[in-house]
């Protein structure tokens, strides 16, 4: 055992306990959520211990199983991502606790159990070094959070939802199960300290891992076209987890594809364009899906598409570099993403957090119904602002260094000889800069039409703020989204410690190289305190004008007419429409209703409806097809026992006879 | 002593081929309470001799096959009012003529089989613990009532006694108890499950049980 795996102990301990306890759902909620507090702030201790010392653990655990003892340990690596994972979670718990109230206790209960088991797989996957225990974490891991959606299992679509996660998750397992068994063959253990050894087998093998990883764990990252269950399974969860799934979850994939390039090590130039053009497609594909979004919980699961090509961009920059020996290139790629992650982990915790006191608020998920909750709900409009500030990367918030850094990463690789090198670059700058804009139209949409205005639907009126113990995860939350968004420069030495691990080279080598990430980061902390003396100065100069004199308010100009109603507001989908438009040859948005007709049109209608191009085209025949041949199948199963048994005895004799 | 195994096996094969073309439910199970001595009978004539442990094996089995299963069956039967087996899914003209099938594959497959024949006392061992398995499973697969079924179970698990009680070695004492003991709990499950079957649904065709299926 090794300190780290203390707090994933109590993790556990915590959620059995809150599984006994479920007959209460005050006890249970407590033992659980704050189980859940206590072991998350001990587990981000040892992390930053971890960071910050710089030294890693190593430890064995003794395992009576035919694969011996597994060995777990803490790297910069790990340390980081254990970092985001707790710190979210601590958050998420609090917010769960003020959240679940008045939820039936039995389900509570057991949820709360599902909840921890899901950090605790999570905390166990980033620091298993062996196949089997990774396999075992993951595998754990997609059954919690399997049952945390399903939380609300009575509503058909819930259990859909559900459905599709368990077979896309098993899909992408499918393949992690056939890479390990290969490479663990060849290389003769599965213990991730032979793991390198893949490398005397030619790239041939490196390539067969290395495509199975990116179908395995780039489902569960949400890579498209795998991200078919993102969307269906961030809804249906209650909102912590949904703020945990998509926050954290998802980057166990990007974990994974990190540690499975550091295992193989000096990467082929076309694992960076595979990177580059996954996290394009995810990108762009992710956002424009997202701008014709009606449900706000969905449309932050097509963000968590976005945010994760942004990622995979900044990934295959630094494969790129790594592949054509640039090393400031590589640096600058590896730590955009390493900092998206933690990013990611931030404003989109944030938002599903804020997306949830909404939905408690007001039990509404539909952007057509909400709007004015400004006024109503301050905190949750405001925190909910600086995310979507953050997500649109915006400065001075987080998402703009992250973004900016995988910039930089391109504009190095565009000046730079070999075509291989360039092209990507362009392509990069060119899909991030379309991504960004499109990314700030779709927030304007979401956070203009849910909280500005006036509410559209009557039942939105009776709103109210969110308890304390909503509220202070969020507004911790928004701290942090300026906390890194200003202070990159404090976790510029964490960035090089993690990217020296993920390059197996040595910190002071990194350190070396990493000039350019430096000045970058000072660049912006001083760039942001300069804007925030900008806005201080501006609003300083604003009141001076307006001393002694009288200020009112009044409505916003109604374009004249006599009885303006709430309903005459733009909606999410016109004011996207325009956007909508253009993209139309992906969205294939379909429309029904009735025109208004005549000179004094009576009763009108519109629906539009955006069905996803990858399930529609792809998954949807693809299952058809399988379900078809299945079907075939059904002359086997007579459903009498008479005949299984006869199934038995002739498959017996042909043993019998053939075999022997 | 060889010459007295093979006698038992004999008639341990006769009763199976009488088994399989006979319709009369109460007939059937006479027949596999006197299979169930002639097993519980082999051990004594093993080449160990008569010991300890064969003589325990031997009062066991005879109580169970011989007196506490055939009781069971019988008063499973009565209560659900099955005499006859009517209308079994391979006539007992044809029956019969699968069931010599199945001797003459057994006879021949045992040659097969890579078994040292110093483990083995006798040459009929194998064909006759083969042919009564076989016999077994199409006991299950060809008949419709519930209680031909659980008699198939029983000569199935007969065939695999035989193998077990006539090999020199043997198979440990209390691995054959054990299994003696899933039958005994098998058997008693089924008898109920019969009779409740029948409660519920007036009739124990495992046939008619299909419209669960999917």
């Amino acid at each position: 055992m090794i300190p780290s795996m203390w707090p994933i102990v109590g993790l556990i301990a915590a959620g059995i306990l809150a599984g006994l306890t479920r007959s209460s759902a005050k006890v249970s909620g407590v033992v659980g959520a704050f189980g859940a507090i206590l072991s998350s702030a001990a587990g981000i201790a040892m992390a930053l211990r971890m960071l910050l010392k710089g030294t890693p653990e190593q430890g064995v655990v003794e395992w009576s199983l035919p694969w011996g003892s597994l060995p777990f340990g803490v790297d910069a690596l790990s340390g980081f991502f254990l970092l985001v994972v707790y710190l979210l979670s601590l958050l998420a718990a609090l917010y769960g606790y003020g959240y679940m109230a008045g939820k039936p206790p039995g389900r509570t209960g057991m949820s709360w159990l599902w909840f921890n088991l899901l950090i605790a797989s999570m905390a166990t996957l980033f620091v298993a070094r062996h196949a089997v225990s990774f396999l075992l974490a993951w595998e754990t891991m997609s059954l919690a959070s399997f049952f945390l959606v399903g939380f609300e299992n009575e509503e058909k679509d819930v259990r859909r939802a559900s459905w599709i996660y368990l077979v896309a998750t098993h899909l992408g397992t499918a393949f992690l199960l056939a890479m390990f068994v290969y490479w663990g063959t060849a290389v003769g253990s599965f213990d991730f300290a032979q793991f390198p050894r893949i490398r005397d087998f030619g790239p041939y093998a490196m390539g067969i891992v290395f495509v199975s990883a990116m179908l395995g764990f780039g489902t569960k990252a949400g890579f498209y076209p795998m991200h078919v269950w993102l969307p269906e399974a961030h809804p249906a969860a209650p909102s912590h987890v949904s703020a945990l799934m998509s926050g954290v979850m998802i980057k166990t994939g990007i974990y994974a594809l990190l540690r499975t390039i550091t295992l193989m090590g000096d990467p082929p130039p076309w694992w960076g364009w595979c990177f580059v053009g996954i996290g394009a497609v995810s990108g762009i594909l992710g956002v424009v899906f997202a701008l014709a979004q009606h449900d706000l919980k969905r449309l932050l699961a097509y963000h968590s598409v976005e945010n994760i090509g942004i990622i995979a961009l900044g990934m295959g920059l630094g494969l790129l570099g790594w592949s054509y020996r640039q090393p400031a290139m590589m640096i600058l790629g590896f730590s955009g993403a390493v900092l998206h992650v933690l990013n990611h982990a931030l404003f989109k915790g944030l938002l599903f957090l804020g997306a949830g006191s909404v939905l408690h608020a007001t039990g509404c998920r539909n952007l057509e119904h909400l709007g004015g909750l400004m006024r109503k709900m301050p905190i949750t409009g405001t925190t909910f602002l600086i995310g979507a500030a953050a997500i649109s990367g915006l400065p001075p918030l987080n998402g703009f260094v992250s973004e900016l850094l995988i910039y930089l990463a391109a504009f190095r690789g565009a000046t730079q000889q070999p075509a291989g090198l360039v092209i990507p670059s362009l392509v990069l700058i060119g899909s991030l800069a379309l991504i960004g804009g499109l990314a700030l139209a779709c927030f304007a949409k979401a956070f203009g039409v849910i909280f500005l205005g006036e509410p559209r639907d009557p039942r939105i009126g009776a709103a109210h703020e969110s308890k304390w113990m909503m509220t202070l995860p969020m507004l911790i939350l928004a701290a942090a989204c300026f906390a890194v968004g200003l202070g990159g420069v404090l976790i510029g030495p964490v960035l090089v410690l993690v990217v020296a691990n993920i390059t197996a080279l040595t910190p002071e080598v990194v350190a070396g190289d990493s000039e350019w990430l430096r000045t970058t980061l000072w660049g912006v902390a001083f760039a942001g305190a300069g804007l925030f003396l900008l806005v201080g100065l501006v609003t300083a100069g604003r009141n001076l004008l307006l001393r002694g004199r009288v200020v009112s308010r009044a409505p916003t100009w109604d374009c004249g007419y006599a009885a303006p109603t709430a309903r005459m507001q733009y909606t999410a989908s016109s004011f996207a429409q325009p956007i909508t438009l253009l993209f139309a040859t992906f969205l294939r948005s379909s429309r029904h209703g009735k025109m208004p007709r005549g000179l004094f049109p009576a009763e009108s209608s519109l629906e539009t409806h955006v069905q996803d191009a990858a399930v529609e085209k792809v998954y949807t025949p693809a299952f058809l097809f399988i379900r078809r041949l299945f079907e075939r199948m059904r002359v086997f199963q007579e459903g009498r026992v008479h005949v299984y048994v006869m199934y038995v005895g002739v498959t017996l004799l042909l043993l019998l006879f053939f075999a022997l | 002593m060889e010459t007295f195994t093979d006698n038992i096996l004999a008639v341990l094969l006769f009763t199976d081929l009488l088994l399989v073309g006979m319709s009369r439910l109460s007939g059937c199970i006479s027949l596999v309470a006197v299979q169930g001595v002639l097993v519980g009978l082999l051990p004594l004539f093993s080449p160990e001799h008569v010991n300890p442990r064969s003589i325990v094996f031997f009062v066991v089995v005879c109580a169970l096959k011989g007196v506490v299963f055939p009781v069971v069956l019988s008063r499973a039967m009565r209560s659900v009012n099955a005499r006859r087996e009517v209308e079994p899914f391979v006539g007992f003209g044809w029956s019969i003529l699968i069931g010599v099938g199945i001797l003459a594959f057994s006879f021949y497959q045992a040659k097969q089989l890579p078994i040292p024949s110093a483990l083995v006392a006798g040459t009929m061992v194998m064909p006759a613990a083969l042919a009564t398995i076989l016999i077994g499973i199409f006991l299950i697969v060809s008949r419709r009532t519930a209680v031909t079924q659980v008699l198939g179970y029983l000569v199935l698990e007969n065939g695999i006694s035989t193998f077990g009680l006539a090999t020199v070695s043997g198979i440990p004492l209390l691995i054959e108890l054990g299994l003696l003991l899933d039958v005994f709990v098998a058997v008693f499950v089924m008898a109920i499950m019969i009779y409740q079957i029948n409660r519920e649904f007036d009739h124990i065709d495992a046939d008619r049980l299909s419209t669960l299926k999917g």
